[in-house]
């Protein structure tokens, strides 16, 4: 690796071009930076190597919060999805999650298309195998090949290529996902370099073919009838959606996998890393559940133009020969043929504490990092992070304050919060259970929420901005209609007796009338006659959220507003804690270590107490004293 | 979640000392929360009297409509008060009845109770003193963290968290279903139903309901300080036992449930519960030593907060005396000298050493003489002079109660949201706020909590 050459000058250079690499090369480059996007192969762009699906609950959330800020996984799932489902459609609307089964080849190539088209971008084929750091300052990188790219900020995003190595039974060996070459040399850099590197795992099952699949036991699962786009920018999509099927393990699957447990990699102790809870093989779901005799598997299109499919809840690491001996007790697969062999995969990771909420790496100036490098799990908490990381590279080239959203703001928000504050000890996965104020983070009303912010800093455009205000707009205008539409006994009574809801005697406002549990926006139409035709179907939806969970909704705005109080108590990065008397140690070191950006932050570090945050304000008013500052 | 600039309340004196009692207010909504609960003698708000103006009237809880205390109440506006905030200051009888009972009316009505030094945090964040003392304001707040402040109350508050914890499993339970019934919608599990969870809400409700009513009568700390009676047959420790239960006769209670193979005692002596444990072992005469030997004996006096040793004066002191005497040199204990109403033969001098820093109290059971110099004692032993602890007793038992009576109104709203079919992600908001609630008391509200729990407890993943 002697030979070296000078390959060019760039504002942005990105390792790796997954999800978040993806995200991270077009945020920069539509922001103005000269961009390079790095990929071990051009094949891979985008690559699916997983479930042939976006979204989900939770993730779902993140993908509209991305798309609202002017990112293109949302964009390209609409280009490219096969089906498309609303789930948790029974419960509240702030949990409902869209989720799209993607042609996963279709995936890549739109995407590939699109970073193809986007002018300040270059693709290059390359492996990175070192950084050029100076006065912990990076400046660019080195490929294998010897080339020596220049940039003013580096973003990571190598996925589980880093020193990626493949568990199948007794078998293991070098490699990244899907039978591509993993990255070897990056990680001793990054250890080189002071990054506290950790090695985590995780699994992907069996792709069989669909002509040796018996369908006719299994129950069909199709798409909505009607789709909700992804993308703000998309009022209506319709395509000829493909189904799903559901299928269960019998008794002899788990015959066979207790019988050949202990040739299991991950239970033969091979594997020392940590594997994500939300996502355990399915020996580790025999062990663990015994009781449970059967489980459920659905089987999923990879794509169109393919008859591979993927096998959902068998992810595994048992020996090849076991795989396809336990694949055919499953309902449905008597005679199935494996097409692609399940593994699992392990790969170095960051221990993301180490990063700025900016996603900058604390201790190297201008180099940021994402995805599944960051210790997550999932190509939409990686997309999130790419979008994160370009747009923060950007605003620091750009000297201008990072975009931090915070827990009230996004998912995002929750996302980065949790991974830089308290970091993680298996490959994270957003759950709408990890946003405190879940109620008014909804994926309905994502672009509300963040558009206007991405139009801020420059990477949402005007088209998609006057959308959001047209909404906006329309929301106030009907909010304001329905208090003031006041409708009487006689002409709502013979629909309120229809719907079996109590009748009036005087007067009820569309409001009040909306506020009932059995009455929808779109049952008092009939009562309704001055409703505007022009009415976006969304900006209805808003207005029917709002009053009927108008008692809910203000509780956790009364929430956000305390949250908000400690968030704006800024801190700076240049505090040293150990100089503050009246700080427990443990409080004074994990603070150094994390260099909380405000007061709320530094109470969401485990092992800050409330105390610690007491005397921290002191102190904070303390030094504003000390600098002269009046009141 | 921490606060900062809400309103908070403490009360300003030491409880049961003074002739007046004082609960102080200050943040932006003391004025409100006292027009709420007082009335002057013209029935009228405090808000229509100027400021700075002793106003003579009453609290009234108006909840119950019940006159609590006739009272003087002063209100002063930010900034021109010690904290610079709205302060309200309302001077009732002394005594522990009427302040601990206006302090949980200020609460319920929207106040937060101070932590300690609060105020004093405040006045400074808020720029009334001075920078220089800016460090003592520090010390103040890092001292509530110190271990050991008080060993006591922590116990106390220990037998509480456990009955709480009990509770909070089941809300616990509540919030895996329903997340893993939102997060996991797809998976193969049961989908949470309503009548689970209205069937976990009303226990829940009730659960509550009960530790409020023992908080009301003071059993809430009945569990009490595990006290040991030991001493040489016959030297009188059953009289003691029944002399001090005497004593105490107004507020003993049993423990519903509680065997009788173990005998435990509960009374209460000035305010502090006292267990006493393996009463059984003293009443049937039998030496303690003896019976279940050295090693033992040591695990048994080490277990036990408080001990109380009886020595009969009227007699020689005996080999298994200082052997007790040396189990015990380095706990908190007292030495009774009984029967002092007989001539006095016992010679402490031969043990001098191992019992230099204990109390020691000579008394006569039969002429029921030193009684009170006993519970004098153990009052100064447990509080070790520390009078600001007994008002944090108070305050402690008064904060719960707050906490208890959130708990149960979140609880209730839940029950609503469950019975008007409200949607699942709604009815957790109040579940949590629930939970929450309960862990000011427990002391812990982690979210991460509820993930591990639904990863331990359900079968999830592709």
């Amino acid at each position: 690796m002697d030979i070296r050459y000078d390959a060019g000058n760039y504002d942005v250079v990105v390792v790796g071009a997954g999800h978040a690499g993806c995200e991270a090369a077009l945020a920069t480059s539509r922001m103005g930076c000269k961009t390079l996007i790095l990929t071990l192969t051009l094949d891979a762009i985008a690559m699916m190597p997983c479930n042939p699906s976006i979204g989900g609950t939770g993730k779902g959330h993140l993908v509209r919060e991305i798309d609202a800020l002017g990112g293109e996984m949302g964009i390209n799932i609409d280009k490219s999805f096969v089906q498309s489902k609303m789930l948790n459609t029974a419960k509240g609307p702030a949990v409902h999650s869209l989720r799209a089964q993607a042609d996963k080849s279709r995936y890549h190539i739109e995407m590939k298309k699109t970073l193809e088209n986007e002018v300040n971008l270059d693709i290059r084929q390359g492996e990175v195998v070192d950084l050029i750091v100076e006065e912990n300052r990076v400046q660019g990188i080195v490929t294998r090949t010897g080339a020596v790219y220049y940039g003013k900020a580096v973003i990571l995003a190598t996925g589980v290529y880093l020193r990626g190595k493949i568990y199948m039974g007794e078998v293991n060996y070098e490699s990244g996902p899907n039978g591509l070459f993993p990255a070897q040399y990056l990680s001793e850099k990054l250890k080189e370099i002071s990054c506290n590197m950790r090695r985590f795992k995780t699994g992907t099952p069996a792709r069989i073919h669909r002509d040796t699949i018996d369908f006719s036991e299994m129950s069909i699962h199709a798409g909505d009838e009607e789709i909700v786009p992804f993308s703000f920018l998309n009022d209506k999509l319709e395509i000829e959606q493909q189904p799903c099927w559901l299928t269960r393990t019998t008794a002899a699957t788990q015959k066979i996998i207790m019988e050949n447990i202990n040739r299991s990699a991950m239970y033969r102790g091979d594997m020392e890393s940590v594997g994500p809870r939300y996502c355990p093989s399915i020996e580790d779901k025999m062990v663990r559940f015994q009781d449970k005799h059967s489980h459920q598997l659905f089987i999923e299109p990879e794509g169109l133009d393919t008859k591979e499919m993927y096998l959902q809840g068998m992810s595994t690491s048992l020996p090849e020969e076991v795989q396809e001996a336990m694949a055919r007790t499953v309902v449905g697969l008597e005679k199935v043929k494996i097409m692609r062999p399940a593994y699992a995969i392990e790969y170095d990771c960051i221990d993301p504490t180490q990063l700025k909420p900016s996603l900058e790496i604390k201790h190297i100036s201008n180099l940021f990092s994402a995805g599944q490098f960051n210790g997550t799990s999932g190509y939409e908490e990686a997309a999130a992070q790419g979008l994160m990381a370009g747009i923060n590279a950007v605003l620091k080239l750009q000297e201008k304050e990072p975009f931090i959203l915070d827990r009230s703001e996004a998912y995002i928000g929750v996302l980065i919060d949790d991974l830089v504050t308290k970091g993680t000890n298996e490959p994270y996965r957003m759950m709408t259970s990890r946003a405190e104020y879940r109620l008014v983070l909804r994926q309905d009303n994502a672009d509300l929420r963040l558009t206007p912010k991405g139009y801020e800093v420059g990477l949402a455009k005007k088209d998609r901005y006057e959308k959001y205000l047209n909404k906006k707009q329309q929301i106030e205008e009907e909010m304001e209609r329905l208090k003031s539409t006041i409708v009487s006994p006689e002409k709502a009574n013979f629909l309120l007796e229809k719907l079996n809801s109590a009748l009036i005697k005087t007067g009820i406002s569309l409001y009040d009338l909306l506020k009932r549990p059995e009455i929808s926006y779109d049952n008092i139409t009939a009562i309704d006659p001055n409703r505007s035709n022009e009415i976006l179907r969304d900006a209805a939806k808003q207005c029917e959220i709002i009053v009927k969970y108008e008692g809910y909704i203000d509780k956790q705005l009364k929430q956000i507003d305390q949250f908000k109080k400690l968030e704006n108590k800024k801190l700076s990065e240049e505090i040293d804690y150990n100089g503050i008397e009246g700080l427990r140690l443990e409080a004074r070191q994990k603070l150094n270590n994390i260099k909380p950006l405000s007061v709320g932050q530094a109470s969401r570090i485990s092992g800050v107490s409330p105390a610690d945050i007491s005397v921290l304000l002191v102190y904070l008013e303390q030094k504003r004293r000390q600098r002269g500052g009046s009141e | 979640m921490i606060y900062i600039d809400d309103t908070i309340t403490a009360i300003a004196t030491a409880p049961g000392e003074a002739g007046i009692g004082i609960v102080r207010i200050s943040g932006e909504k003391a004025l409100i929360i006292t027009d709420e609960i007082f009335e002057s003698k013209q029935g009228k708000k405090l808000s229509d009297y100027p400021v700075r103006r002793m106003t003579y009237g009453y609290i009234i809880d108006p909840d119950r409509n019940e006159k609590i205390d006739e009272v003087l109440v002063y209100y002063t506006k930010g900034p021109y008060t010690y904290t610079k905030e709205d302060v309200v200051e309302i001077n009732c009888h002394g005594g522990v009845i009427p302040v601990k009972k206006i302090l949980e009316l200020v609460l319920r009505k929207g106040a937060r109770a101070a932590e300690p030094g609060e105020f004093t945090k405040r006045a400074f964040l808020n720029g009334r003193i001075d920078l220089a003392q800016a460090e003592a304001v520090m010390d103040l707040i890092s001292a509530k963290t110190d271990k050991g402040f008080d060993v006591a109350l922590d116990q106390l508050e220990g037998a509480l968290s456990k009955k709480v914890s009990v509770t909070r499993q089941k809300l616990m339970d509540m919030l895996a279903h329903i997340e893993v019934s939102i997060d996991f919608s797809e998976e193969d599990i049961d989908e949470v139903t309503l009548d689970y969870l209205l069937h976990k809400s009303k226990e829940v409700e009730k659960d509550i309901e009960v530790l409020l009513k023992t908080a009301d009568t003071g059993k809430i700390l009945r569990e009490g300080l595990s006290t040991v009676i030991v001493g040489k047959p016959n030297v009188g420790k059953s009289s003691l036992l029944n002399a001090l239960l005497r004593e105490s006769r107004a507020i003993v209670t049993e423990v519903p449930g509680t065997t009788r193979d173990v005998i435990e005692e509960h009374l209460n002596i000035r305010g502090i519960p006292l267990k006493i444990i393996d009463t059984a072992g003293i009443r049937e005469t039998e030496d303690i030593v003896e019976k279940i030997g050295v090693e033992k004996s040591k695990e048994f006096f080490n277990k036990a907060d408080l001990i109380i040793f009886m020595l009969d004066i009227s007699t020689k002191l005996t080999k298994e005396d200082l052997q007790i005497l040396e189990l015990i040199e380095n706990k908190k204990a007292l030495i009774l000298m009984n029967k002092t109403d007989l001539p006095q033969k016992a010679d402490l001098d031969k043990a001098k050493e191992l019992i230099k820093n204990k109390k020691i109290i000579k008394i006569s059971l039969i002429e029921e003489k030193g009684l009170e110099e006993v519970e004098e004692a153990i009052e100064e032993l447990v509080y070790k002079g520390e009078i600001k602890a007994k008002d944090r007793l108070l305050v402690t038992n008064v904060r719960h109660k707050n906490s208890l009576e959130r708990a149960l109104q979140s609880m209730k709203e839940g029950t609503e949201a469950i019975e008007k079919k409200m949607p699942l992600d709604f009815v957790e908001v109040d579940v949590k706020n629930t939970w929450e609630a309960l862990g000011e008391i427990t002391g812990d509200t982690v979210a991460e909590d509820i993930i591990d729990h639904i990863f331990k407890n359900f079968c999830i993943g592709k």
